[in-house]
């Protein structure tokens, strides 16, 4: 293999005249960074809410849970950002569509909540488990106390069924951040968009996308370290599973 | 202060649980319902405070009919204390929480109120000590003493206990009989579903006996244990007396 190896490259000028090349990927850290805290806060609110909506009684509740966690894991996330990106805007009236193309940063609002869409149906279906994993006699319990369907889960189901649930929520995340990366084909420069245009304007391919990775394994491991000590922080004293 | 009048219920079209179920507990009457597991006393007793639904009948509870659509249930609930067979305390929260939450978020009772109640029943069933622990640190008996409390803390017009020491070991049965017969004896109208004999024949007013869904029995105490008139109750009573 004929390749001239220059880690030297990350502190010479890009050519975008935004400082170095480690600037660059810097900047598109900061991206992936922004990016993927939206998606997971949407994933998380709107996971919630279709996740305790299949638990409830209610069968209207459930048949909408059901076909919301089916249509977003049901179809590939690039698909999804396709159709969000270049669909959507086509079918809408002429007006919304034309002003859905004219937005500031629509590859990242796009990609924000296409993603947090996406993996708001993973967390709405760990959630059902996570209640359901619950002994029924704790529903029940909150019930006969007087307290309101709204209360119980407030107060009594929802603060166990997360603290079930954090260990793969961790993956989860992880995953948000990692699936940020797909948003390059809608033309959002984040971290492995910008590795991509370092590898164009200096054909330094290899070292470019060993720094993105590199990048990618410590911010997950911040994640790692984060949700470990969230863990211990939340974990009830003599319960089995809160250790 | 606890009607029940001709309850039928069916868990499918096909199993009927209840079968025209009809008997009252006045105020500061204890009636212990009895009979084989599977018989629907269970069933019966989560009934009167709306756990369980039923189909046919009337349950009147201190002249509010837990049957009527327009019934504030919760409300209703929040009258009626409730033991269970598993204790339901709310793990996350520690012993004191547990007793105060239900003051707070359904009376509408202030902290320091709530508190002040809480510790007073703690006191009572002799854990005021253990206020600060979480439910998995105790034992069963002391956890269901804790469950006794929290019922107590609402201020009930009645009891329903499910069970309350099927699930100890044996040496901490008597903690909890003791808890509730003091209850008795104090006054408390209470609906009590146990095997426990001694209990029922030291502060019962009224012994029911159901098999099959059916209330085959419902006679004073005294009648009860002296000559019960049907056979099935005979037998029941000659199986688990006769160790």
């Amino acid at each position: 293999m004929n390749y001239n190896w220059n880690w030297g490259i990350f502190f010479q000028p890009n050519p975008m005249g935004t400082g170095t090349y480690l600037d660059l990927l810097l900047s598109g850290l900061a991206l992936t960074l922004e990016t993927a805290v939206l998606a997971w806060i949407i994933a998380l609110v709107t996971g919630s809410i279709v996740g305790v909506m299949r638990t409830l009684p209610s069968k209207g509740a459930y048949w909408f849970g059901f076909a919301y966690v089916e249509f977003f894991r049901n179809m590939p996330l690039l698909v999804q950002l396709f159709l969000w990106f270049f669909v959507l805007p086509e079918i809408l009236p002429r007006a919304a569509g034309l002003w859905l193309k004219q937005l500031p940063n629509a590859p990242f609002w796009t990609a924000s909540i296409g993603v947090g869409l996406f993996m708001s149906a993973r967390v709405a279906v760990q959630l059902q488990a996570g209640i359901g994993s619950l002994p029924r006699g704790q529903k029940q319990a909150a019930t006969a106390l007087g307290l309101t369907t709204v209360q119980g889960y407030r107060y009594v189901l929802l603060p166990m069924a997360f603290r079930i649930i954090l260990p793969p929520l961790t993956s989860e995340f992880l995953n948000t951040i990692k699936n940020t990366a797909v948003a390059i084909t809608i033309g959002l420069l984040e971290l492995t968009g910008q590795a991509r245009s370092m590898q164009e304007f200096s054909f330094q391919v290899f070292e470019a996308f060993t720094a993105a990775t590199i990048l990618y394994l410590l911010v997950n491991a911040v994640v790692v370290t984060g949700m470990r000590i969230l863990e211990r922080y939340v974990a009830i004293p003599g319960y089995i599973t809160g250790k | 202060m606890i009607e029940i009048s001709h309850v039928d219920k069916w868990y499918s079209s096909a199993f009927q649980v209840l079968k025209d179920c009809t008997t009252s507990v006045a105020k500061g009457e204890v009636v212990v319902v009895c009979g084989p597991s599977g018989s629907g006393k269970s069933t019966l007793i989560k009934c009167v405070n709306a756990l369980e639904p039923f189909q046919k009948g009337d349950i009147t509870v201190d002249g509010t009919k837990v049957n009527d659509p327009k019934t504030n249930l919760p409300k209703l609930r929040a009258r009626v204390g409730m033991v269970f067979q598993h204790f339901e305390l709310f793990p996350h929260l520690k012993i004191i929480d547990n007793l105060c939450l239900a003051q707070e978020k359904v009376l509408g009772r202030g902290h320091d109120k709530s508190v002040t109640k809480a510790m007073m029943l703690l006191d009572r069933v002799g854990l005021k000590e253990h206020a600060q622990k979480f439910p998995a640190q105790l034992s069963g008996g002391q956890q269901q003493r804790v469950a006794i409390a929290r019922a107590l803390a609402m201020d009930p017009i009645a009891m329903l206990f499910d069970e309350p020491t099927s699930a100890l070991d044996p040496e901490m049965i008597s903690e909890v009989l003791d808890v509730m017969v003091d209850l008795a004896r104090e006054g408390m109208t209470m609906m009590v579903v146990t095997h426990e004999m001694g209990f029922a024949r030291k502060v019962a007013n009224r012994v029911i006996f159901m098999d099959r869904g059916e209330i085959v029995e419902d006679a004073p105490k005294d009648d009860f244990f002296g000559k019960p008139r049907s056979d099935r109750a005979q037998k029941f009573l000659s199986k688990i007396l006769s160790h």
